[in-house]
C-alpha cells in the first residue's frame, strides 16, 4: 500500500510536467490546428538557455532571474518562429506543417548538441532534493506540483479575464470574424506560439533537475505530453491537464505494477492509439464534427 | 471481351497518356524516361567494376535508403497517408532477418522474402487502426511509435531473441561458391565481400524498383492515387478503401522492411540505437528532398540522406577550429534542407526535374 501510494504521488508530481506540455500542445493545436512535433525540443532548448543562463561557465544568473529570463526569451522565439517560419505558409497542405515541424525537431536537436555538446548536465532547482514526506516526494517534486498549478492559473485567468485572452480565444476559434471585428489574427497566432513556447519552457526547466540535461531528454516526456492532450481532449485546455496527470500516475501504476520500467512509451503508444480510435474527443474535449 | 474493343468505341484522345505527348528535345518523354531508367541500371551493374571496399559499401548504402526511401514515398506521395514511424518497419526488417540468421542459422539470402512478408502483415496490421485516423493523427500515432520502439527492442522479455541493448552480430554475407568462380574466370581475381554486398543489395534494390514502377503504373497504382486525391470519389468510383490503404501500408512497411534486412546484412550487426526516430526523419528527409510522391526522387533521396552525414563532416573538419561539436551539423542541415524544400521546391528534386522538362519541351 505504501508503494502505491508513493507511486501515486510521485506520479502526480511527473504528471504535473506533462500537463505543462499536454497545455502547450494544445495552445498550438487550438491556435492552427496542427501539432507541435518539435513542442519537446523548443522546450529542451529553453532549458538550455536557462542552463547557459544560470552556469558558472555562462552568465552566472540567479536561478529565479535566469527562469524569467528564459520564459521572456522562449516567448519571444516562439513568436518568431510562428512570424517566421509557419506565417508565409498557413495556407500550404497539411504534409507541408508536419515536414517544418520535423525540420525544427531535427535543427533545435543538433543545434543544442553543437551550441552545448552532448554531455549530461546537472540542472539546479531552487526547491531542493531534501524529502518532503519522507519515503514519498520530494521538496523537488512539490515545487513542480506547485509551479504547475500556479501557472494554470495564471493561464485560467489571462484567457478569462484579459480583453487580449479573449481576443486570442476569438482568432483561434474563427479567424474570419474575429478579423472582421478588428482582432489581428497573425499577431495572435504569434502570441499563442510565444505563451505555448514560454510554458513548454517551463516544463522543461522544472523536469531537466531529474533527468538531467541532453538533447534527448524531452522526446518521451513530449510523447506522454502528446498522450495527455489526447486523453483530456485537444479542444480543451483544461482535459489536457486533467489528462496529463491521469497520464503521469498511470505510467507509474503501470511502470511500476503491470509491465516494468522498460515498456513506459509503449503504453504512451498504446494509450494514444486507443484514444483515438475509441473517444477521439478525449475526456472534455468538443466532438467536431466535419462537413463533407 | 478485349480492350481494344471497349476502347475503340471512345475517340483516339481520350485514350492516351497526356504524357505520351510531351516532347523533349526531339525525344518523346515515355521513351527519355525509358532510357533513364536503363542508364541507371547499367550504372548500377557497372560500378561494382570500378570500385571496391568503402566506397562500393556507400554505394549500396545509398540502394539501401532508396528502397527506405521508396516505402514512404508509395505510401505518402502516391496514397497520401503520412508516417513519421517507419524506422519501426525499418527494424522489423532488419530485426526479422537477424533474427532468422542468428537463432535458425538460416543463410542471408533466404531471409529477405520472410522479412518481407513480416513487414508488410505488421505494416498491414497498423494500417487497420490507422484507416480511421486521417492526416495529423495518423502522423502523430506513427510518431509515437518511432519513439517507443528503441525501447520496445530493448525489452528484457523479447532479449533472448534481440539480443536486448547489445544487440546480435550476424555472420559475414560471403559470396555464393558457383558467382565466385565465375567472377574468377572472367576477371582473374577472388570477388570480395564488399563488392558481393553490393552486389546482392543492387540486386534486390532493382527487383524491388522496378516492383514499385509496375505498381504505380497499374490499375492499382491510379486506385491509391484516386484515394490520395479524392478519398470521397475515389469510393464512388467503386474503390475498397478500407482495403487499399491498408495494403498500401502493408507495401510500405515492406519496402522499408527489406531496406532494413539489407542494412542487417550489410553491416553484419544491429542494436535498437539504429532504430530511433532520428531515423525516421532520415527516410521523411529522403522522401520530400527527392520529391515524395515520385520514384526517381526515391534515389535522389537515398543518395542524400546518405551524403550529408559526409558533407557535414567536411565542413565541420574545415571549421575545426570553431566547431567542437560537429555531430550537430548533420540535423542542423536535414531541418534546413527540409524547409528550404517546402519554402522552395514543394515537389522536391523530382518536381525541380519536371518543372525543367515542361519548359523544353514541345507539345505534338
Amino acid at each position: 500500500m505504501d508503494l502505491f501510494i508513493e507511486q501515486t504521488v510521485s506520479g502526480l508530481a511527473t504528471g504535473a510536467i506533462y500537463a505543462c506540455l499536454a497545455l502547450a500542445v494544445v495552445m498550438i493545436y487550438q491556435a492552427i490546428d496542427h501539432f507541435n512535433f518539435a513542442q519537446g525540443e523548443m522546450a529542451m532548448f529553453s532549458t538550455y538557455i536557462a542552463w547557459y543562463l544560470m552556469d558558472d561557465a555562462g552568465l552566472g544568473l540567479p536561478f529565479w532571474v535566469a527562469f524569467v529570463a528564459c520564459i521572456v526569451l522562449s516567448f519571444i522565439g516562439g513568436a518568431a518562429i510562428e512570424r517566421i517560419v509557419f506565417a508565409p505558409i498557413s495556407d500550404a497542405p497539411v504534409l507541408s506543417h508536419i515536414i517544418v515541424f520535423i525540420a525544427l525537431f531535427s535543427m533545435f536537436n543538433s543545434l543544442a548538441g553543437f551550441l552545448f555538446d552532448f554531455t549530461p548536465k546537472n540542472f539546479e532547482t531552487p526547491f531542493g532534493h531534501t524529502p518532503f514526506i519522507d519515503g514519498v516526494i520530494s521538496s523537488h517534486r512539490v515545487g513542480m506540483i506547485a509551479v504547475t498549478l500556479i501557472l494554470l492559473g495564471l493561464i485560467y485567468a489571462f484567457f478569462r479575464f484579459t480583453p487580449i485572452g479573449l481576443a486570442m480565444r476569438a482568432a483561434a476559434a474563427s479567424p474570419e470574424s474575429a478579423r472582421l471585428v478588428g482582432v489581428r489574427v497573425g499577431f495572435m497566432l504569434a502570441l499563442g506560439w510565444g505563451l505555448a513556447a514560454s510554458v513548454g519552457a517551463v516544463a522543461g526547466m522544472l523536469i531537466a533537475p531529474i533527468t538531467f540535461l541532453t538533447p534527448d531528454m524531452m522526446l518521451g516526456t513530449l510523447l506522454y505530453g502528446f498522450a495527455g492532450a489526447v486523453v483530456g481532449g485537444l479542444t480543451s485546455p483544461l482535459g489536457a491537464v486533467i489528462g496529463g496527470f491521469m497520464v503521469g500516475i498511470l505510467e507509474n501504476w503501470m511502470g511500476t505494477f503491470v509491465v516494468g520500467s522498460q515498456l513506459k512509451l509503449t503504453v504512451a503508444l498504446v494509450l494514444i492509439i486507443v484514444v483515438l480510435l475509441v473517444k477521439p474527443a478525449g475526456l472534455l474535449g468538443r466532438v467536431v464534427v466535419k462537413r463533407v | 471481351m478485349t480492350s481494344t474493343q471497349v476502347n475503340g468505341n471512345v475517340p483516339a484522345f481520350l485514350n492516351e497518356n497526356p504524357k505520351d505527348r510531351i516532347v523533349v528535345l526531339g525525344v518523346p518523354l515515355p521513351l527519355l524516361e525509358r532510357v533513364g531508367l536503363f542508364v541507371l541500371l547499367a550504372a548500377v551493374v557497372v560500378l561494382p567494376m570500378v570500385y571496391d571496399g568503402y566506397d562500393i559499401y556507400e554505394f549500396g548504402k545509398i540502394l539501401m535508403y532508396m528502397l527506405a526511401v521508396l516505402g514512404l514515398n508509395l505510401l505518402t506521395g502516391f496514397n497520401g497517408q503520412f508516417s513519421l514511424g517507419h524506422s519501426a518497419f525499418f527494424a522489423v526488417g532488419a530485426y526479422s532477418t537477424a533474427i532468422m540468421m542468428d537463432q535458425l542459422g538460416m543463410p542471408y539470402w533466404t531471409t529477405i522474402i520472410p522479412a518481407a512478408a513480416v513487414c508488410f502483415v505488421a505494416g498491414f496490421l497498423f494500417g487497420l487502426p490507422a484507416l480511421r485516423l486521417d492526416g495529423l493523427f495518423l502522423a502523430l500515432a506513427t510518431f509515437a511509435l518511432a519513439i517507443a520502439t528503441p525501447q520496445l527492442l530493448k525489452y528484457d522479455g523479447i532479449a533472448h531473441l534481440t539480443g536486448g541493448v547489445q544487440g546480435i552480430v550476424l555472420d559475414t554475407p560471403y559470396p555464393p561458391a558457383w558467382i565466385d568462380s565465375i567472377v574468377m574466370s572472367i576477371t582473374g581475381e577472388e570477388l570480395s565481400v564488399d563488392r558481393w554486398k553490393y552486389m546482392f543489395t543492387a540486386f534486390v534494390a532493382v527487383i524491388m524498383f522496378a516492383g514499385a514502377w509496375n505498381l504505380v503504373h497499374s490499375r492499382t497504382g491510379r486506385a491509391l492515387i484516386a484515394i490520395r486525391d479524392n478519398p470521397l470519389s475515389a469510393k464512388t468510383m467503386g474503390i475498397n478503401l478500407a482495403m487499399f490503404k491498408s495494403s498500401a501500408f502493408g507495401v510500405s512497411a515492406m519496402y522499408t522492411g527489406v531496406a532494413g534486412s539489407l542494412f542487417a546484412i550489410m553491416d553484419e550487426y544491429l542494436a535498437p540505437e539504429s532504430f530511433t526516430f532520428a531515423e525516421a526523419i532520415k527516410f521523411l528527409v529522403g522522401g520530400v528532398v527527392g520529391g515524395i510522391a515520385s520514384l526517381f526522387g526515391a534515389i535522389f533521396g537515398g543518395w542524400f540522406v546518405l551524403e550529408i552525414p559526409n558533407i557535414a563532416d567536411l565542413v565541420a573538419s574545415s571549421l575545426a577550429d570553431y566547431i567542437n561539436n560537429p555531430q550537430g551539423l548533420t540535423g542542423l542541415i536535414y531541418g534546413l534542407f527540409l524547409i528550404f524544400t517546402v519554402y522552395v521546391m514543394p515537389m522536391g528534386a523530382a518536381g525541380l526535374v519536371q518543372i525543367l522538362v515542361h519548359r523544353i519541351s514541345t507539345k505534338r
